[in-house]
This record gives structure tokens, C-alpha cells and sequence, in this order.
């Protein structure tokens, strides 16, 4: 127990750490969007083959089911609002946590077992605003992105089943979910992608930043990095979906 | 005789104050001076020359760099104060996604924005030249040069700012005797080449303190055992020093 309020301390501090000092001097701007590059540009077609086959098999299983009760023409808002709130950043946040996220934590944890973050802090370079800041901040600015992408590609995948193979029309599929779905809905996953991105960002690099022992800690830390990061994008997902509909109710009731 | 380094009574203990790693050191380190800090492994050494970078901070006791105390210095004054010093790592601590040249601009493009982009590089390459680097391994990796020359980029890098303390953290450890004695003489050189600097070098080989120490500091057990000249080692009465020294020699 008193490991976990450690744990929930340090983790806590380190974020707040690589917040305040995101737009401190020197700027990191280069740096940022290298990070950008790397988590985003990298996992594109990662994304898009993730995006195809859920959205086929997710339309495939919902057709099915709504075959029974003769109510085929919902399947496209039923598959849209699926992959927009849940899967789209839930799995976006899952696949670059597991890509970037354990990457992230391998070299900083390799940085730090070689004595390259004591060489940052003798050289007078603050080793959070070099290493934590500009990566947060990327995957905070490169989630909402990529999860857009997931949103885009998954829906396409479910329109081509829908219409060329299961004989759905292509005008009622369009304008069902154009009737259910909200941008609001949209919404909910593109910001529920950014608190992905700062939770596995910020997970990663503060595990690998304090990363002890050589291969075997490095090693060590990745793993537990990427578990962490796993295990809290899932139980946030919850967490967050209920603050952003508490939220939008609250706006509709003004 | 000018210090650069003052300690008094430092104490550093990391379970509170069950056992010390540091067990009131008094020292001071001459300016423009080579000093060597030798004793077994974990003796605190390493520990020490983080406290006078001002990467850790005592228990109790003083330390004074340049006539201030290090307790009294802000965050600020203290990333200024760091780059007054320069640092060659054990294993060089070159980052590895940078290229040698980059690594060396690194000190230069953090802290001296005001000089311009041509500039810095004419600084790089001057202090990759006196550390003996040709310019055909500018654009490799730290893992495509050898270990010497890593050795090499690393002091390099410490040069960069033109510190007024070097510190040189067991720069010849696990390396064979041709590469000790290469980075050996690039202590020396470097020594004589930048007039006024200071130069602490951790190590336990008796030889290269011997070789190159103007004055050597004995740690044991988190205390000093003694520091003096060569000859004050070679004729103290100390049993522990004896043997250390007999060791070393008969080792060499």
C-alpha cells in the first residue's frame, strides 16, 4: 500500500514537473516535433490496419445481431458511435503506449543506467524539461490525431462491408449517422486520446527516468511502463467518459 | 594558495542517519591544481564529486565552491556554477542518438545562444582537435568510434565551456594499459593547457596518482585518511595507506 501512494506521489510529481516546465526556456520546439514525428508520423499505418479491421469486424458482428431485429439501416450510427467514443482512443492509446510508450522508456532508462542524464544535469540542463516535457507534450498533441485517423479509416472500412457486401444502402447509412451522431461525440474520443497521451507519455518517461541497475533495470522499467500505462488508459477510460458526458450535460443544462 | 573547493564536516547519509557514506570530510581542493581522490570502491568518492557539483545535497556540513557556500546558491546560480565544470564520465556518457559532433556542440548550443551557429561549431571542432579527434569522425555515432575516442569526445564536451573545474569521474576504468595511459597524458595535457583550471580526478589506480596528482586524498569509510604530495604518501606511518600503496605497487 505505501508502495502504491509512492508510486501515485512520485508519478504525480514528475507530471507536474514536465507541465510546468513545457514552455520554460530554452524551447524545445525541435525537439517536440521530432517526438511528434516519432509517435505520430511512425504509427499511422499501424493505426489505419488497427481502424480497417475493427471497423469490419465490429459492422460484421452488429449487422448480425441487428439482422435479428430487422433494424440493419442503424448499424452505421451503432459502429460510428462505437469506434468515435470507445474504440477509436481507447486502441489508438493502447497501440502507441505499447510502440512509443515502451520505446520512450527504453531510452530514457538506457540514458540514465549510462550516466547521459547525469551528464544533462552537470551540464546545467534540467533532465525533465529536456527528456519529459517536449515527449508529453507531443503525445498530448499527436493522440487526438491519430485517433481522428483510427475514426476516419474504421468508418470507411465499416461503409465498404456495409454497402458492397452486406447490400446495405449507402444514402441511409450516411444519413442515420448523420441524424445519431453529435460532434460532441467526436469529440469525447479526440480529448479522451489526449488524456491518453499525457498518461502514457508521463508514465513512461518518469518510469524510465528513474530506471536502477543496467540491461536487466532497462528491461524492467519498459515492461513496467508499458503495463502501467496499459492497465491506467483502460481504467481512466471510464473515469474520463463519465467527466466529459458530467460535462456536456452540465453545458446543455445552462 | 587560492580553493576552489572547501569542504567541512560533510555528512551524507541515505537512511536517516543510520550509517553515513560520507562521515565528516574535511577537504579542500587547491585551484590550478591537479588533485587525485583515490580509495577502494565505495569509499564515497563518487558520492563527493556529486555534492560539489551541487547534484546532491548533505546531510550536514559545508561546501564552498569558489568562496561560496553551495547551500546558499539558488537553482539558477547553481546551473551556473555547473557550467564552470566540466565533468568526463567513466564510460564518457556521450549521448547516443547524437552524433560526435553534436554532442560536443550540445554544452554550447544550451548555454551560449549567443554566439552564432558558426561560431559554435568552430569551438566544437577546436576542442575536438585538442583532444586529439580528426574531423573524418565528426558525423559518427558514439557507438562507431572506439572507447579511446570516446574518451576523447567526452573531454571534450567537458571543455566546451572553458570550465574553471574539471572533474574526472574513474576516466580509466576498465580500460587496458595503452588507453590508461593515453587518457592519462590527455589529463595532463589538458591541464597544462587550460592555465588556471582545477582538476579532481576520482580513481583508484595508486600509479596515476602518483603520476599526475599535484596533491592525493585517501577516502576510507567515508572519512579522509589523508591528503598530502606523493611524498607525504610514500612516508606516512599509516597502516592502511602501507598498504594500499604496497598493493598498487605490487600490482603495476
Amino acid at each position: 500500500m505505501k508502495k502504491f501512494f509512492y508510486e501515485v506521489g512520485s508519478t504525480t510529481l514528475f507530471f507536474t514537473d514536465s507541465v510546468r516546465l513545457m514552455f520554460a526556456k530554452p524551447s524545445r520546439m525541435p525537439d517536440m516535433i521530432r517526438h511528434m514525428k516519432f509517435i505520430g508520423n511512425d504509427s499511422v499505418i499501424i493505426i489505419c490496419l488497427t481502424g480497417v479491421f475493427t471497423g469490419l469486424a465490429m459492422s460484421y458482428q452488429i449487422y448480425i445481431g441487428f439482422n435479428l431485429v430487422n433494424a440493419t439501416n442503424l448499424v452505421g450510427p451503432t459502429v460510428a458511435l462505437g469506434i468515435f467514443k470507445e474504440l477509436a482512443p481507447v486502441l489508438t492509446g493502447l497501440i502507441v503506449a505499447a510502440r512509443a510508450g515502451g520505446a520512450m522508456a527504453a531510452q530514457i532508462g538506457t540514458m540514465r543506467v549510462s550516466e547521459q542524464i547525469d551528464a544533462l544535469e552537470v551540464m546545467g540542463v534540467n533532465p525533465i524539461q529536456y527528456l519529459s516535457s517536449p515527449r508529453v507534450l507531443a503525445a498530448v498533441l499527436t493522440l487526438p490525431l491519430l485517433c481522428g485517423i483510427f475514426d476516419i479509416v474504421a468508418i470507411q472500412a465499416s461503409e465498404l462491408l456495409c454497402v458492397n457486401l452486406l447490400d446495405l444502402d449507402k444514402a441511409i447509412f450516411w444519413n442515420k449517422i448523420e441524424l445519431w451522431i453529435r460532434p460532441r461525440d467526436v469529440m469525447e474520443g479526440l480529448i479522451k486520446a489526449a488524456v491518453f497521451g499525457l498518461t502514457f507519455a508521463t508514465v513512461c518517461c518518469k518510469t524510465g527516468f528513474y530506471t536502477k541497475g543496467g540491461a536487466k533495470g532497462v528491461g524492467d522499467t519498459t515492461n513496467k511502463g508499458v503495463v502501467y500505462s496499459m492497465v491506467l488508459i483502460i481504467v481512466l477510460n471510464l473515469l474520463v467518459s463519465n467527466l466529459i458526458r458530467l460535462y456536456f450535460s452540465l453545458v446543455e443544462s445552462f | 594558495m587560492e580553493m576552489a573547493v572547501e569542504i567541512q564536516d560533510l555528512k551524507k547519509s541515505f537512511d536517516g542517519g543510520k550509517s553515513f557514506v560520507l562521515n565528516g570530510i574535511d577537504l579542500v581542493i587547491p585551484a590550478d591544481k591537479i588533485t587525485m581522490l583515490i580509495g577502494f570502491s565505495g569509499t564515497g568518492k563518487s558520492v563527493l564529486m556529486k555534492h560539489i557539483l551541487g547534484l546532491m545535497k548533505p546531510t550536514s556540513g559545508n561546501i564552498k565552491v569558489f568562496g561560496k557556500n553551495l547551500s546558499q546558491r539558488s537553482e539558477q546560480e547553481l546551473i551556473a556554477l555547473r557550467c564552470q565544470m566540466g565533468v568526463l564520465f567513466q564510460h564518457a556518457a556521450l549521448f547516443d542518438d547524437m552524433s560526435v559532433i553534436e554532442n560536443v556542440l550540445f554544452p554550447l548550443s544550451e548555454h551560449r545562444r549567443d554566439l552564432s551557429k558558426a561560431r559554435r561549431l568552430e569551438i566544437a571542432r577546436h576542442k575536438l582537435k585538442v583532444t586529439g579527434m580528426d574531423r573524418e569522425h565528426d558525423q559518427k555515432l558514439p557507438a562507431e568510434i572506439s572507447g579511446g575516442m570516446q574518451k576523447r569526445v567526452g573531454l571534450a564536451r567537458a571543455l566546451a565551456l572553458d570550465p574553471k573545474i574539471l572533474l574526472y569521474d574513474e576516466p580509466t576504468t576498465g580500460l587496458d594499459p595503452i588507453l590508461t595511459e593515453m587518457v592519462d597524458n590527455l589529463i595532463l595535457d589538458t591541464h597544462k593547457l587550460h592555465k588556471g583550471a582545477t582538476s579532481l580526478v576520482i580513481s583508484h589506480d595508486l600509479m596515476a596518482a602518483f603520476r599526475l596528482g599535484d596533491y592525493i586524498v585517501m577516502l576510507d569509510k567515508g572519512k579522509v585518511l589523508l591528503r598530502g604530495t606523493k611524498e607525504e604518501f610514500l612516508n606516512t606511518d599509516n597502516e592502511f595507506i602501507r598498504k594500499f600503496i604496497d598493493k598498487g605497487i605490487r600490482r603495476s
